[in-house]
């Protein structure tokens, strides 16, 4: 198969914004609201949201958090070893509304892992999912995400790799042979 | 994605660069975790850890004992006092019969310089050392460093000073390779009769002056008199070394900038550094303490992540 452009920089910011009225329309506090990035690819989306939602609807939400897996993960030393990024969560999340938000949905594991992590930081009034894109086969665990961006029925032998303005020079998400990389496009 | 160099951590000397980097990198993360309202991870949750104490050790144990807890694996102790070593067995023996029983781990202190690298060749499970003796106590020395970066930012070129008996101290000679691979100048300074011959040849410097190697220094790591392990008297008396070498709060306050001073432990106070210098501003004992946990949290962490 051909790497393919399943969001462009257009679609991409529709999706943002829709996400972000998504948010608004549950009529939430958002003092009470933290918008938590799972490390490493979920924090630019997360960023976005977190940023959009003030310059829409001057929606400011309490704090902004990056929250790193690695040593949560079911499969360590079934592979290799990932060395860990980054965990900034320097407020606190007691009964906060938290909205965990990641890139790509596909096993579920990473969120399994992401909730395990979250709770150690102490119990918030309840966690939410958003991810840019669902990947609806293939999901290893009862995971549901709340706001979803786009849902696309890969295979396993494909993969999604979405790019950031702000990381990678241009806003878009890519579908791609699992081995292949975006460079070849 | 890294991975150590090593199977065990034998020593510094063993190491790389680049390993003592990764180790800090994964320790600053673990560091964070130290501060959540749940300070456990379960990473290790499928390894067994047995910490073989041939050696006394407080500071030590206690440091390996959490890291392992915080890491959610299991446990099990060991203290030469109390063991078979008394009836006559070897150590190869004693530690195949404690792998026999699903051990995955090993940290171990030992009096003889080298235990660790016997052991290494005879058993599958990874070692990991807590102190051999006169030679190495790699964690101490990667906690040392690891304090120290965080005090002074890179160690390429920063100037640090190792006071005390450097003869007996396998503090000392770890700090060295960890020091030098960083890029740090090293300055070891004491009594001539504690100061080996061959040191120089690491790459030392070595001064016999305390209140000049304060000024040359940016960091004062000093360390204690090891009465125990002298066989034979080295130095006249405490109190007289005490005199020469001992640190002082005056010394400290006669400089024109201001160093950290650090110590391993344990402090014999009024002897190689007086109270009010152990408890001053310039004193960062107890942040090593705490980072001790975190650097060996990271050193099990990707051991054991290596060898699965």
């Amino acid at each position: 198969m051909k790497p393919r452009i399943i969001l462009d920089t257009t679609q991409l910011n529709l999706v943002i914004n829709r996400l972000c009225y998504q948010l608004i329309e549950d009529q939430r506090n958002f003092s009470e609201t933290v918008i938590i990035g799972v490390q490493p690819r979920g924090i630019f989306l997360a960023q976005r949201i977190f940023r959009r939602l003030k310059e829409l609807e001057n929606k400011q939400c309490a704090h902004f958090g990056k929250l790193d897996i690695t040593f949560h993960r079911d499969d360590f030393g079934s592979d290799k070893i990932l060395t860990p990024n980054e965990t900034d969560l320097d407020f606190s999340i007691e009964n906060k509304r938290v909205v965990l938000i990641d890139d790509v949905l596909y096993s579920g594991r990473t969120i399994r892992a992401a909730l395990d992590a979250l709770l150690s930081f102490g119990r918030p009034k309840d966690v939410e999912l958003m991810v840019l894109i669902d990947r609806k086969l293939h999901r290893d665990l009862p995971i549901k995400a709340k706001y979803v961006g786009k849902t696309i029925d890969s295979i396993v032998d494909e993969r999604v790799k979405v790019e950031w303005e702000s990381e990678d020079g241009k806003d878009q998400v890519w579908i791609l042979p699992l081995k292949a990389e975006t460079k070849n496009k | 994605m890294s991975l150590l160099s090593q199977k065990h951590l034998l020593g510094i000397e063993h190491i790389t660069k680049e390993d003592i980097k990764l180790i800090f990198e994964t320790a600053t993360e673990f560091k964070e975790v130290l501060q959540r309202k749940i300070k456990k991870v379960p990473s290790l949750r499928d390894i067994t850890i047995a910490n073989l104490f041939f050696e006394n050790s407080t500071r030590t144990r206690i440091s390996f004992e959490l890291a392992e807890k915080r890491l959610s694996a299991d446990v099990i102790n060991f203290s030469a006092a109390s063991s078979s070593t008394k009836k006559g067995e070897t150590l190869i023996d004693t530690v195949n019969n404690i792998l026999a029983m699903k051990v995955d781990m090993i940290v171990m202190r030992h009096p003889n310089p080298g235990a660790h690298l016997l052991l290494s060749k005879h058993i599958d499970a990874q070692i990991v050392n807590a102190g051999d003796g006169t030679h190495e106590h790699p964690t101490q020395a990667l906690l040392d460093a690891f304090s120290m970066q965080e005090q002074l930012g890179d160690l390429k070129g920063k100037k640090i000073a190792i006071f005390g008996d450097i003869k007996h101290s396998r503090v000392a000679l770890s700090n060295i390779y960890c020091l030098q691979k960083l890029g740090a100048k090293v300055k070891v300074c004491g009594p001539p009769t504690l100061i080996p011959k061959y040191i120089e040849s690491l790459g030392v410097e070595v001064s016999y002056n305390a209140q000049e190697t304060l000024e040359w220094c940016d960091v004062a790591n000093i360390l204690r008199i090891q009465l125990e392990r002298q066989d034979i008297k080295y130095i006249p008396s405490l109190r007289e070394y005490n005199i020469a070498f001992g640190i002082t709060k005056k010394m400290l306050d006669s400089l024109d900038k201001k160093i950290v001073v650090m110590h391993p432990g344990p402090m014999n106070r009024g002897v190689e550094i007086e109270s009010d210098v152990a408890d001053s501003e310039h004193s960062i004992i107890l942040q090593q303490v705490e980072n001790g946990v975190a650097i060996r949290m990271a050193v099990l962490y990707l051991l054991a992540g290596k060898g699965s």
